[in-house]
């Protein structure tokens, strides 16, 4: 095993550990954006994509290439403008604490 | 190693984009932050992409330049985000689930080209592969294929195509099938990491990988899909962290070990409030969707059915009442009707509050998007918590398409939905519940609700029952 080896495979328990430490005490309400947020992360496939794209150098290569640049900009763009959607339904959300605080004292 | 100045600032751009990643998550934990933080991650990304994009345009520059590649490149990036935007900014908020597996997919099969292509690409130079690039090519094919194919079954069930009904497809011999692809799959992965290089096994690796997916997908029904998208969702992370171990691409192992962390998490949290298990979900028990298993009458239940006016009466002249919404509302599209009904209810005088359990609608959250988008002030959103107390004090709990979460048999154990945290609507005065049939809801089991002597049943489609009601109230 090789050191550079060894690094990636580094970062790849440290980023997993860092994914499980993300998620613990979302309320519920989130967990549709905050799926559709992580699904837009994924999109980054598309830098690899981008890659065997300048690297191609024969047809079936070229072909994969833009299937694969075309699927990753879709994940990118339509995760992060949908998740935009669902989470600007959440903004105006004039919350009155002390209409709250008040129910809570009646109950 | 060292590195090119241009190199390491490449590098640099990707840990920038990585932190923007995961403090972009951290902030959507919390509703006051999460736009915030989903805005953060894109930015994130667009620095990512690019810096990507100028250490290709330069570093690969001059007599290297590849025309071709950039054509493939810009053409690439133009379709596949013009797709994405249009489709993101048109779609009706109830059918948005469906393009979550939508885009999911597509990342997913991005994910398992970019490992095909260097396959095909190490076979073309009879390069043997290391045996690092040799196990993480064959997991990104068979995890990228999988949820490619896995994910686009579970939008079109969604959706209620015709070929991907939503309801529990049996495929014939299925156990048989599933076990005989999952063989394939081993076994040529097993033969490739010898290691060997051959792209005919490579190719029915791929095959087998992309019809696992719908095998694995078709036989769960269709109130399960948030689950089993969000378990997809992670597996894509992975399939895009094996993508960089191909590439030896730091930027994509770390955001796919993240996604596929954080995917799992959420896939357990979103069966947990479901009371169901991943496991259990993935092999297929019920998991009918509401009306599709049931019995119409019901063992063992006398259920007292409702008139429509009877219905409006009870509504018009109660001073507080609660609305229940559910899967079916989603299902029917109901929203809308449910607003204009709370509305006038309001307009005579009654409170009108909403109760929204945590897993109501298509996907946990997804209940609260889509009365916003109804335009129903959130005051008004009342978390189960918060509401329950309030159910002694109503007058009338109107049910709309739940079912069950709102089972008393949930607070005893013996039953599938024993434990499982339900709303006190059995509390209220009365209970009117609009409901297509006596059909059973994913646990397949009787609600003992609509046996309860204060219940009203109004037999209807959540959207035609609530119009008939908003015309029977302005009668009045």
């Amino acid at each position: 095993m090789n050191a550079e080896l060894l690094t990636a495979l580094t970062i790849f328990v440290l980023a997993i550990l860092c994914g499980f430490a993300v998620i613990s005490k979302v309320p519920a309400t989130l967990h549709t954006p905050l799926m559709s947020g992580a699904n837009s992360i994924h999109g980054i496939v598309v830098v690899g994509a981008m890659f065997i794209a300048i690297e191609a150098d024969e047809p079936i290569a070229y072909l994969l290439s833009f299937i694969a640049v075309a699927f990753g900009t879709m994940n990118v763009v339509g995760g992060y403008v949908v998740t935009d959607r669902m989470l600007q339904m959440f903004r105006r959300k004039p919350v009155a604490p002390a209409a709250a605080k008040a129910e809570k004292a009646e109950a | 190693m060292e590195l090119s100045v241009l190199e390491t600032l490449v590098r640099v751009a990707w840990v920038a984009g990585a932190v923007a990643f995961v403090i972009g998550l951290i902030r959507m934990n919390s509703p006051a932050t999460a736009r915030n933080g989903n805005l953060l991650s894109a930015g994130g990304m667009t620095v990512a992409i690019v810096a990507t994009a100028v250490f290709l345009a330069l570093e690969r520059g001059g007599e290297a330049f590849n025309v071709t590649g950039w054509i493939i490149v810009i053409a690439g990036i133009a379709l596949g985000g013009g797709l994405g935007l249009y489709t993101a900014r048109t779609v009706k908020m109830t059918a948005m689930p469906q393009l979550v597996s939508l885009f999911n997919a597509v990342g997913g099969g991005a994910a398992a080209l970019i490992a095909i292509d260097d396959y095909l690409h190490l076979s073309a130079t009879s390069t043997l592969p290391t045996l690092q690039v040799n196990v993480a090519t064959v997991l990104d094919i068979v995890i990228g294929s999988v949820t490619f194919t896995g994910s686009l079954i579970a939008s079109g069930k969604l959706m209620g195509l015709r070929i991907t009904p939503s309801r529990p497809v049996k495929i014939p011999g299925g156990q048989l099938v599933t076990a005989a692809l999952a063989l394939i799959v081993v076994a040529g992965a097993a033969f490739l990491w010898i290691p060997n290089l051959s792209v005919p096994v490579m190719l029915l690796i791929l095959a087998a990988a992309l019809v696992f997916g719908v095998t694995m997908t078709l036989p769960i029904g269709g109130a399960d899909m948030p689950v089993v998208i969000s378990l997809l969702n992670s597996f894509t992370g992975t399939a895009v962290a094996m993508a960089g171990f191909v590439l030896d691409n730091p930027v994509l192992i770390i955001a796919g070990a993240l996604v596929g962390a954080s995917g799992a998490i959420l896939t357990k949290l979103m069966a947990d409030a479901m009371n169901r298990s991943v496991i259990n979900i993935m092999v297929g028990g019920f998991g009918g969707g509401e009306g599709t298993v049931g019995s119409v009458g019901g063992a063992g239940h006398s259920v007292r059915e409702l008139g429509m006016d009877d219905a409006a009466i009870q509504l018009a002249y109660a001073s507080s009442v609660i609305v229940v919404p559910g899967y079916g509302l989603a299902v029917a599209q109901a929203q809308h009707a449910l607003r204009e009904l709370a509305e006038l209810l309001e307009a005579r005088g009654v409170d009108v509050k909403y109760a929204i359990h945590p897993v109501a609608g298509r996907m946990p959250g997804h209940m609260n998007v889509l009365l916003a988008e109804a335009n129903v002030p959130y005051p008004q959103l009342r978390e189960m918590e918060e509401i329950n107390p309030e159910f002694d004090r109503a007058d009338v709990a109107l049910v709309v398409g739940a079912n069950d979460v709102t089972n008393p048999a949930a607070r005893k154990p013996g039953s599938p939905v024993s434990g499982m945290p339900i709303l006190d609507v059995d509390h209220a005065r009365a209970i009117i519940v609009i409901k297509r049939s006596m059909g059973r809801g994913y646990a397949g089991i009787d609600n003992e609700l609509y046996g309860n002597p204060k219940t009203g049943m109004l037999f209807a489609d959540a959207k035609a029952g609530l119009t008939e009601l908003v015309s029977a109230v302005k009668a009045l």
